[in-house]
């Protein structure tokens, strides 16, 4: 078996995972900003209270599953993006705990809303500078990171971190669409139909930019028969966007599902650009991957649990489905 | 002036010990709320429901809070330590995706339906998520716990390419000193949030002594005060006896010997001096340092000079951390005897100065956890990974003043968010437990004064 094959498919799916699930919550946190009334910002983290801390998870196993399967990467990539990661972390930890503390003293809601929301904006764009960061390439010789420690912000990376906030916040939007009712349900579409727009013109642009940043990734997508191949993917994802832009008037779930679909194809086509590299430029997973028995041992475990995960999240989801009101054991 | 190895080492003890704080604390409450509730469900008494509910307030703030600490965990063995993570990766960051697997998504997949799920599940489908939530804290202590020992007593493993490969799964989970560090742990867990709800039962006690969910909690602790504290005392000696075969210079640095001797004497207090080689001012018991460690008055103790200078953890830090922890375990145990003597005179809900003694021993779990934490993390250095990989060796290579920034920036955010949050638990526990039954909508609307406490409450609310 080909594990580390299979092990770069699964912290792939488990990233992924992480940036749909942790993105509509941190999507919330986006609209803190447009949406000022306490008891509707209120509704809205109660939509996610009883299961942020599950979507948040898939962060841990990201990480911790690139340290088992994939030290090599997983010591580079923390290196290089020491300052966002940092950065990133601290502003979990205070939009984190806001989902305590918002409803432990009315004379404080005020600052831990704006934790919560400057918290989920600050990650989101680390994220997003991150994402960026990797795509234009890593200064590695000889195993050694050997870059500078601001060698991940650039105007590319910038551009990525505000596709990133507004594409959670497309999530986040759809997902509160799904939640919500009556006028704030109107308030959330009428948000959503300028940030259908806003994410269309940004993938449009980071797609584009990253065919210029390294030639490879231009001939692996342009190159024939690729060209050929591969134009699914940007097709299909500009019908998705037209549909999206259509149900956001009228759909309640379809919003949410089709956001999903753009993330998840947009997801794929980033793949494609960098297989089989785990730190580009040059580093493969192959090259970075930990021994063949800790994988297997992982795997084990892995093929056991996730199936068990995935069934008792679902299990969550499904016992907090339906609308949100202003119940909540706070 | 500073250097990038020793600002790493800051910056993990700080991160480390802030974080560890809250999973000690909430790996002994939620084997609490599962006591509590399965109370609740064989006897239908609202009083074991209303406490429930307080302490799982308590523990949704705490637990919040190890979670957000605990995710920068994961990411710093990376961004501080990469030659240390492309070393051990093929054997920690196992143990590492095994916790993640079996114990943080459980923890996480049910603690939404414990928190906010009675109404919708109801209450037997409630106690089984309060189940899944203690036993995925268990869990996890066993897979970090597994982790750490391997770096202290490493095991089943053969150096390959420059770095570990494992050769027995059961070895290197299973090392020497894990079952041993296991044990010791779990026991101080439950210790620290035992003297926890024991301090907020004599509280609610000292103001109203008929108060009778403090009297359930206070009474609950202090059983888990007399039973527990002493086993533990003989888990911690076990786990002494245990270092002493495989970290002889962890133990001669918390005894404070510097000459090997056979018949050593016990050190009860002392200076201990890394330059001078001594142990200045020591107050010593004859012989009794060898009687402890070894069984026998003329047993042979090995002493710091038979370790290279290099190869010598810092004495005077390990020697004192040692003394608090121990220190705190004595008292532990005699306020558990003084509650048994208080039982036996039906004086337990009544005697003032026990009272008192339990709240002020009510954070004395935490100073004992981060006192033997330090102590054994102290105590393997200058190594990482103990006799083959040095810390020195195991950094990333990152400017110091980028480890110096973001080490500043945790203290502050570290300082805010858990002052805040641990005020706020603190006044949840200020709060009459008998009360916490209302829902909290109400107690807000109202701005924080209770509306409804008339009201009955209803099983299953």
């Amino acid at each position: 078996m080909d594990y580390q094959l299979i092990w770069v498919l699964l912290i792939a799916v488990a990233v992924f995972a992480y940036v749909t699930l942790d993105g509509f919550d941190l999507g919330i946190g986006i609209l803190f900003p447009l949406i000022k009334d306490p008891t509707k910002r209120g509704r809205m983290m109660n939509t996610v209270a009883p299961i942020w801390d599950g979507n948040e998870t898939w962060l841990v196993l990201g990480g911790g599953g690139l340290y088992a399967a994939f030290p090599l990467a997983y010591s580079l990539l923390m290196t290089a993006f020491y300052i966002p990661v940092f950065i990133m972390l601290l502003a979990l930890v205070f939009r984190g705990v806001a989902f305590e503390f918002r409803f432990k003293s009315l004379n404080h809601q005020k600052h831990w809303d704006f934790a919560f929301s400057a918290g989920s904006i600050i990650a989101a764009s680390m994220q997003g500078a991150m994402l960026g960061g990797f795509i234009e390439g890593i200064a590695v010789e000889n195993g050694r990171f050997v870059g500078g420690a601001m060698d991940w912000l650039s105007p590319f990376s910038v551009f990525c971190a505000t596709a990133v906030v507004v594409g959670y916040a497309l999530l986040g939007t759809g997902w509160l669409i799904m939640k919500m009712e009556g006028d704030f349900q109107g308030n959330l579409r009428r948000l959503a139909k300028p940030a259908v727009i806003w994410m269309a013109a940004n993938l449009g642009v980071v797609s584009l930019m990253t065919t210029y940043v390294n030639p490879a990734y231009a001939s692996r997508w342009f190159e024939m028969p690729n060209i050929l191949m591969l134009a699914p993917i940007p097709i299909i994802t500009a019908g998705l966007l037209v549909w999206l832009w259509r149900a956001v008037s009228h759909r309640e779930k379809t919003v949410f599902g089709i956001t999903l679909g753009i993330f998840l194809l947009c997801y794929i086509g980033f793949g494609i650009t960098l297989y089989p590299n785990i730190v580009p430029p040059m580093i493969t997973f192959r090259d970075a991957a930990a021994p063949e028995n800790s994988l297997a041992f992982m795997l084990v475990g892995a093929a056991i649990l996730l199936p068990v995960i995935i069934g008792y999240t679902a299990y969550a989801y499904w016992v907090f489905r339906g609308k949100v009101n202003d119940e909540g054991y706070h | 002036m500073l250097d990038a190895e020793i600002l790493a080492r800051i910056q993990f003890a700080f991160t480390v010990s802030f974080h560890i704080i809250f999973p000690s604390f909430t790996i002994g409450l939620a084997s609490f709320l599962f006591v509590l509730e399965a109370l609740w469900l064989r006897t239908r008494d609202d009083t074991y429901l209303a406490l429930y509910k307080f302490w799982l307030k308590i523990f949704a703030l705490a637990f919040g809070m190890g979670v957000v600490s605990g995710i920068v965990m994961s990411y710093q063995f990376g961004t501080n330590w990469g030659p240390f993570s492309e070393f051990t990766g093929g054997v920690i960051g196992p143990l590492m995706a095994y916790e993640v697997l079996s114990a943080f998504f459980l923890e996480a997949g049910f603690l939404g339906i414990m928190l906010f799920g009675l109404n919708r599940v109801g209450p037997k489908l409630h106690f089984t998520a309060t189940t899944m939530v203690a036993i995925g804290t268990l869990f996890s202590a066993f897979w970090i716990l597994s982790a750490n020992s391997w770096m202290q007593t490493p095991d089943g493993f053969a150096i390959e390419n420059g770095r570990a490969v494992v050769t027995s799964w059961i070895d290197a989970i299973f090392n020497p000193s894990f079952p041993y560090r296991l044990v010791h742990m779990v026991l101080a867990a439950y210790l620290t949030t035992a003297f926890v709800v024991g301090a907020v039962g004599a509280w609610h006690l000292i103001r109203d002594r008929e108060n009778r969910a403090a009297r359930i909690m206070f009474s609950m602790a202090m059983w888990m005060a007399a039973i527990v504290a002493p086993i533990q005392i003989i888990a911690g000696d076990m786990h002494g006896l245990n270092t002493l075969e495989h970290q002889p210079a962890k133990v001669a640095a918390m005894e404070g010997h510097f000459e090997t001797k056979n018949g050593a004497p016990l050190i009860l207090f002392g200076w201990p001096d890394m330059d001078a080689e001594e142990t200045k001012y020591a107050l010593e018991i004859p012989k009794l340092g060898s009687m402890i460690l070894t069984h026998d008055w003329d047993g042979k103790i090995v002493g710091l000079k038979d370790f290279a200078p290099e190869d010598r953890p810092n004495a005077t830090i390990v020697f004192w951390t040692f003394r608090i922890m121990v220190g705190i375990g004595v008292l532990m145990a005699l306020l558990g005897i003084g509650s048994l003597l208080a039982r036996w005179r039906s004086k337990l809900y009544s005697c003032k100065y026990l009272h008192y003694f339990a709240l002020i021993m009510g954070p004395s779990g935490f100073v004992a956890i981060l006192a033997g934490w330090f102590t054994t993390e102290v105590g393997r250095q200058p190594w990482v990974v103990y006799g083959l990989m040095r810390t020195s060796d195991a950094g990333s290579p990152v400017a110091p003043i980028a480890i110096a920034g973001s080490l500043l920036a945790f203290v502050v955010v570290y300082s805010i968010v858990f002052g805040v949050g641990t005020a706020y638990i603190i006044r949840a526990m200020n709060h009459d437990p008998r009360d916490a039954h209302i829902p909290k909508g109400e107690v807000l609307r109202a701005g924080g004064r209770p509306l409804a406490a008339h009201n009955t409450p209803q099983a299953g609310e």
